[in-house]
């Protein structure tokens, strides 16, 4: 049997904390062996990688893939292309489409939809109510049995109090977390940004910080009432993230990610009335940012996820105010999470840990491993390697990317899929 | 201490000879009903008052009907549409009714605690059949007397609930009965359905019927109301009957002659499939209608005379 023979590698595999220069084999989809002194079998492909890092295929845990009902702002194969180019094998897809996935029917369709791409594996959340309207709970046991890996209502927040409660309570049956989009839905309803004095100076509706830290607040309060399991998504602010320092170390069941925006951006960025770093939850102060850093360091975030929000140019084209939050970030997840490497704020291995095992474990997904006999799921890429962000330019079809003109060390070289190229020189 | 033996408010403080000496009854009432040989002067000249808050038909008409075997004269008061719509309190209903001296006062009513009210209101014994979400004796009773006479008695079986156990007065009743007569009692049904701190009664708890009915002698399925997946406590009526709807798959964690009970009304393809609600080989559930009305008899029986025996000496 051919295979291929990864050599002069830096394997890094967060799941096991292996870090060391030597050679991975990938023989039938799977990883046969890894070690420094692997001999080459016959008729194996043999990829001499010049000491770049082969790390798992990164999971993504927050993604819009746009199906259904969004397919003219990116869809599956082309998320799946942009994923490819960003060294990402698995994707956790937002259930708050048109219609919502809170059908069983839905959950399979896109899982299938992932599978047909042969790059990409989708692992679709259900919706946690109905249409993700907040209203009653959807069907989570029987989405659950279809594949859904966990239960969220995508950007909508769960709002009361009595809801959250009982799908805490209700989704304890099958084991399953939920994802909050933490944002106190009355306090940040008609806004656009970050309330503060670049808002007042540029006469824009605020969201106030403390909106993000009074819903984690609740739903912690609720973790630890219902012995539920909570998953903050892209915690954006130091308060929050000090909630959740503390739940953690009281032992409740709460995680959290945060997307590349919230540690490499602040508010500044909007200013010129940039619609394209308009993003939910908005962009925060630079004391917020730094302690999105400081969370990253200290592990209180999980996970990093790209939080990819496609948008079409006539979504972003109106005044600031009506324009859609949400930016693309399946290309440039890993560049802007290394410029955290780069400057000094967390080892590599502690980034590669949050864009693969982290996700993985807090989803129940095998992936995100470099384990003999896992899939091989691999992402090949020069840390030092430089390349600029272009919006108009970014593979896949969103090209709202909030990073335009950024100049970014870390590149891919290439990703594999069960061990087949699917992104690189030779795919 | 012997509180409970001039009225049965509730099966909770009972003890395991008073609940002895009701089955014991209601065993000998079996027979005669079925000959129709029932002694009609047993309660020959004494008044029972159905007082019903909240519509009924097999408890009231099973209530009326072992009065009705004892000779007693029974009067059904449709409570629902008279002087109680007209703002009248139920204290004040209770006041009215000892001025008619009746003997025996059964009430249901959706609050929980209000036949405990009326019983400090009254000179009539007060039986409580079924009282908001609190107990519902007279059916443990007659789910007791059912499991017995198939069983053989009580002691050691392994019995499995099911369902709604929050709102559920019949769970509650048979939780204390079944456990003050030393069976092992189970509770299976969703976190959202199940009431907090429910171990603290004595029971276990389960959210998955496979783990929950393995070796069950007895598996018990309740009604699931309606108005409970528009409350959001359950998202649909398929999902509630793919993971705990009891049907024949099932039912096959059970013991492999394990009783199936449900205290109806049953809603099909719901909380039970038909398949295993008519299964004349494992459903008790007719059976536990004509158990009712004997059970019912016995407890009429015991207060409209000395009260129930075998409680404490106080």
């Amino acid at each position: 049997m051919s295979g291929i023979l990864f050599h002069n590698v830096r394997l890094i595999d967060p799941a096991s904390g292996l870090d060391q220069n030597a050679s991975l084999l990938v023989q039938g989809g799977v990883i046969a062996d890894h070690g420094s002194a692997l001999g080459r079998p016959d008729g194996a492909e043999v990829i001499d990688g010049e000491g770049a890092v082969l790390c798992p295929g990164l999971v993504d845990m927050r993604v819009e893939v746009g199906e259904p009902g969004g397919e003219y702002r990116e869809n599956i194969p082309s998320a799946a292309l942009a994923a490819a180019f960003g060294g990402i094998t698995t994707v956790a897809a937002l259930p708050d489409s048109k219609p919502a996935i809170d059908d069983p029917a839905l959950v399979r369709l896109l899982r299938t939809r992932g599978e047909e791409t042969g790059s990409l594996t989708v692992h679709p959340y259900g919706a946690l109510t109905r249409g993700c309207r907040g209203e009653e709970l959807a069907e989570l046991g029987l989405l659950r049995e279809a594949g859904a890996v966990a239960f969220t209502d995508g950007a909508r927040a769960i709002g009361p109090a009595k809801l959250m409660r009982l799908a805490l309570t209700y989704a304890r049956m099958f084991s399953a977390v939920i994802v909050q989009h933490p944002e106190e839905p009355s306090l940040a309803a008609g806004g656009a940004a970050t309330e503060g004095e670049l808002a007042t100076r540029l006469g824009l509706p605020g969201i106030p910080a403390a909106a993000e830290a009074l819903m984690v607040a609740r739903d912690i309060a609720l973790a630890r009432l219902t012995g539920g399991a909570v998953h903050f998504a892209h915690v954006s602010t130091a308060a929050a993230l000090e909630l959740i320092r503390r739940a953690k170390h009281e032992g409740l069941r709460i995680t959290c990610d945060t997307a590349p925006p919230y540690f490499d951006l602040n508010e500044t960025a909007i200013g010129n009335w940039r619609s394209y770093a308009k993003l939910s939850p908005p962009l925060r102060a630079d004391a917020d940012r730094q302690a999105v850093a400081a969370a990253l360091a200290d592990g209180t975030i999980d996970a990093v996820a790209s939080d990819h929000q496609p948008r079409d140019p006539d979504d972003k084209r109106l005044p600031f105010a009506q324009a859609a939050p949400g930016g693309a970030g399946l290309a440039t997840l890993l560049g802007i999470t290394l410029a955290q490497v780069h400057n000094g704020t967390i080892p590599l291995p502690r980034a590669l840990a949050m864009l693969t095992a982290a996700p993985a474990r807090i989803l129940g997904l095998s992936c995100g491993t470099l384990a003999k006999g896992a899939a091989a799921d691999l992402t090949l890429f020069d840390p030092e390697r430089a390349w600029r962000v272009t919006a108009g330019a970014l593979p896949g079809r969103a090209q709202n990317t909030p990073f335009d003109g950024r100049a970014l060390e870390g590149r891919v070289l290439g990703t594999w899929k069960a061990g087949r190229q699917v992104f690189g020189a030779n795919a | 201490m012997a509180i409970h033996s001039r009225h049965l408010l509730a099966i909770e403080g009972l003890h395991p000879p008073q609940i002895a000496a009701m089955l014991d009854l209601a065993e000998s009432y079996v027979l005669l009903s079925r000959t129709g040989t029932t002694p009609r002067d047993r309660l020959r000249g004494r008044t029972l008052i159905n007082l019903f808050f909240e519509d009924s038909t097999r408890t009231r008409t099973s209530f009326e009907l072992a009065g009705k075997r004892l000779g007693a004269d029974v009067i059904n008061m449709p409570v629902a549409t008279s002087s109680v719509n007209k703002g009248e309190t139920l204290l004040d209903t209770a006041s009215t009714l000892n001025a008619m001296n009746c003997d025996l006062l059964v009430i249901r009513h959706a609050s929980s605690g209000a036949p405990a009210l009326l019983a400090r209101k009254v000179d009539a014994a007060v039986i409580n059949a079924g009282d908001g979400t609190h107990e519902h004796p007279t059916q443990a009773l007659l789910d007791a007397l059912t499991i017995r006479r198939r069983l053989g008695g009580l002691q050691g079986l392994v019995v499995a609930i099911c369902g709604d156990i929050l709102h559920s007065r019949v769970a509650r009743s048979n939780i204390h009965l079944l456990s003050a007569m030393g069976s092992r009692v189970r509770v299976v049904g969703p976190p959202t359905l199940i009431p907090p701190e429910a171990e603290r009664l004595g029971i276990e708890v389960f959210h998955d019927m496979k783990a929950g009915l393995a070796g069950a002698d007895v598996v018990m399925a309740l009604r699931l109301q309606q108005e409970r997946m528009t409350g959001g406590l359950v998202p649909s009526t398929r999902e509630y009957f793919r993971f705990f709807g009891l049907d024949a798959e099932k039912l096959a964690y059970a013991k492999p002659q394990a009783l199936v009970m449900h205290p109806g009304p049953m809603n099909r393809g719901v909380e039970i499939a038909s398949r295993v609600a008519d299964d004349p080989d494992r459903s008790v559930i007719r059976e536990q209608v004509e158990m009712g009305v004997a059970v019912r008899m016995a407890v009429l029986d015991m207060l409209a005379h000395a009260g129930i025996p075998g409680g404490p000496r106080p």
